[in-house]
C-alpha cells in the first residue's frame, strides 16, 4: 500500500482529477449556455450554428476529440497553450489541451440539459418578460436562462458525474491523473494492479456520490414552484 | 384609489386622437384566416371591449397589437408610430404598452416586488429605489403590499393577476391590452381583478380588453366591439350593443350568454 502511494504520486494525480474536473465543468457550463442561447435564437444562421455544434461534438467520441487537441491542435497546427519555457511545458500543455477538448464535448451535454430546462418553462414567461419591455438577451438573462438551470439541477448533474469519469480519458494524452496511476503501474508493477484498480476506483466514488447526491438535493430546493 | 394621478404615460396624441390604430390587417394560423382586414381605432383614454365566441380571433387581436403574434399584411401604429419588425426598438415600443394575460405568467422564480420592478430597472433604467419604491404605491393601488416578499405561486390568481396589472402599469404604458384577464380565475376572485380595471378605466388609461365579463363590458366600456370569424362585425356603445344588436352572429351569441 505505501508503496503505491508513495511511488506513484496518487495524490498528485487525484489532484489533476479534481483540477481537471473542475475546469472541464466551469468551461463546459459556459460553453454549453452560450451553445443553448444560439439554438433559442430568433436569428436562423446562430441556431444552425448552435445545432451543427451539438451535432458535430456530441457524435464524435471523446477519445479522438481528446487525441485531436494533441495531434491537430497542438502537434500539426502548433496551438501550444503553455509557455515552451517551462520546464513542466510537456505537462502543462497536455493538461490544458485535456481541459479544452473535455470543454468542447461536455458543452453539447450541458446545451442539452439546458434545453431539457428551457422546456420545463411555459411560454407565457417569455410572452410576459418581452411585453414589458425586455429585449432577447434581457430575457434570456433575467428569465429564461435562471429558470432554465434550475429546472435542469438533476440533468447538469449527471453530466458532471460523466464529466467527473470521462477525465479519465485524458491518459490517451499522457495527463498524469489517476487512470495514469494504473497506466503506470499496468507498465511497471503488475502486482500492485487489483490495488491500484480498487483505489482509483474508490476515489471516483468519493467523488461522484457526494455530486448525485448534493445535486439531487439542490434541485429539489431551487426548483421552481408555478 | 381615485386621489392618485392616472397612471398613464405621455403620449404623442391629444386626448380622443387614434392611440392604437389598426388598418387592414390580415393573418393566418396556416390555413385558417384568423384576422380579416381588421380596421381598428382607439382613442387616447378610451375603453374598447372585444367581445365575440371562443375562436373568433379576439385574443390574436389583443396579441397582434403589441407584436406578439405577427400579421401578414396590414399596417398598426401606436401614438403615430409604426409597429417596428424586430429587436430592440421592438422591445422599445413594447414597453409603452401594457399587457395582462389570461395566466397571469408572472415570473415564477422572482418575488412580487421583483416582478413589479424588473421593467423599470432593465428596461427604463430607473434606480432599484425609484423602481421599488412605485412598485410598493402600484402594489397597494391593487391592494397585495402585504405579498410583496412572497413568490408568486404563494398568491392566489386573483392576487397574481392583480401583480400582473402594477407590473404594467410600473411601466407607465400609453396603453394597456388585457387577454381575458379573468378567464383562469375562480368566480369569487374576478371581481376583485374587474375592481382594479374600473379603477383604471375610470382613471383615464386607454385600454382594450377581451373578456366575457359583459357586466364589465356595461358598466366600464366606452366601445364594444363585437368580432366572430376573424371580423370585426359591429362597433357600437355598450348599452346600445346589448339592447340592439345589428348583426346576426351578435344576436345569436348574446341569447347564448344572457339567457342566464
Amino acid at each position: 500500500m505505501s508503496s503505491l502511494f508513495s511511488d506513484y504520486q496518487i495524490w498528485t494525480a487525484l489532484w489533476a482529477t479534481v483540477k481537471l474536473t473542475l475546469i472541464s465543468a466551469v468551461g463546459s457550463l459556459i460553453v454549453g449556455t452560450i451553445v443553448a442561447t444560439l439554438r433559442l435564437s430568433p436569428v436562423g444562421v446562430l441556431r444552425f450554428v448552435g445545432t451543427s455544434y451539438v451535432n458535430i461534438f456530441r457524435n464524435t467520441p471523446l477519445t479522438l476529440i481528446i487525441l485531436s487537441c494533441s495531434f491537430v491542435l497542438y502537434i500539426q497546427l502548433g496551438i501550444s497553450l503553455a509557455d515552451s519555457a517551462d520546464p513542466k511545458f510537456a505537462d502543462v500543455n497536455g493538461f490544458r489541451l485535456a481541459a479544452v477538448g473535455m470543454t468542447v464535448y461536455h458543452a453539447t451535454y450541458v446545451c442539452e440539459a439546458l434545453r431539457s430546462g428551457f422546456n420545463t418553462i411555459p411560454i407565457g414567461q417569455a410572452e410576459a418578460a418581452r411585453s414589458i419591455g425586455l429585449t432577447f438577451s434581457q430575457t434570456m438573462r433575467e428569465i429564461i436562462l435562471p429558470q432554465a438551470f434550475r429546472g435542469a439541477v438533476v440533468p447538469l448533474g449527471n453530466t458532471l458525474i460523466a464529466l467527473t469519469k470521462n477525465t479519465t480519458v485524458a491518459v490517451t494524452i499522457s495527463v498524469y491523473e489517476l487512470s495514469g496511476v494504473l497506466k503506470t503501474v499496468t507498465e511497471r508493477d503488475p502486482g500492485l494492479l487489483n490495488l491500484a484498480f480498487m483505489v482509483v476506483g474508490a476515489f471516483f466514488i468519493l467523488l461522484t456520490l457526494p455530486m448525485g447526491v448534493g445535486l439531487g438535493w439542490l434541485g429539489k430546493r431551487v426548483a421552481v414552484k408555478r | 384609489m381615485t386621489d392618485q394621478a392616472p397612471p398613464a404615460g405621455e403620449t404623442n396624441v391629444a386626448s380622443g386622437e387614434a392611440l392604437v390604430r389598426m388598418a387592414g390587417v390580415n393573418k393566418h394560423f396556416g390555413d385558417l384566416h384568423v384576422l380579416r382586414d381588421i380596421d381598428l381605432e382607439v382613442a387616447k383614454g378610451e375603453v374598447v371591449v372585444v367581445l365575440g365566441p371562443s375562436g373568433s380571433g379576439k385574443s390574436t387581436l389583443c396579441r397582434t397589437i403589441n407584436r406578439l403574434e405577427t400579421y401578414e399584411s396590414g399596417t398598426i401604429t401606436i401614438d403615430g408610430q409604426p409597429l417596428p419588425e424586430e429587436g430592440a426598438e421592438l422591445a422599445k415600443l413594447r414597453a409603452d404598452v401594457g399587457m395582462v394575460f389570461q395566466s397571469f405568467n408572472l415570473f415564477a422564480h422572482k418575488t412580487i416586488l421583483q416582478n413589479v420592478t424588473l421593467g423599470p430597472i432593465k428596461a427604463r433604467k430607473i434606480g432599484k429605489a425609484e423602481a421599488e419604491q412605485r412598485a410598493m404605491d402600484l402594489l397597494k393601488r391593487v391592494g397585495v403590499q402585504e405579498q410583496a416578499e412572497k413568490y408568486p405561486a404563494q398568491l392566489s390568481g386573483g392576487q397574481q393577476q392583480r401583480v400582473a396589472i402594477a407590473r404594467s402599469l410600473a411601466m407607465r404604458p400609453k396603453v394597456m391590452l388585457f387577454d381575458e384577464p379573468t378567464s383562469a380565475l375562480d368566480p369569487e376572485m374576478i371581481n376583485e381583478v374587474l375592481d382594479v380595471m374600473a379603477g383604471l378605466a375610470k382613471d383615464g388609461m386607454t385600454m382594450i380588453v377581451v373578456t366575457h365579463e359583459m357586466g364589465f363590458a356595461r358598466r366600464a366600456a366606452d366601445r364594444v366591439v363585437f368580432m366572430a370569424d376573424g371580423q370585426i362585425l359591429e362597433q357600437q356603445a355598450p348599452e346600445e350593443f346589448f339592447a340592439n344588436p345589428r348583426s346576426d352572429r351578435a344576436k345569436d351569441f348574446l341569447s347564448k350568454i344572457l339567457t342566464h
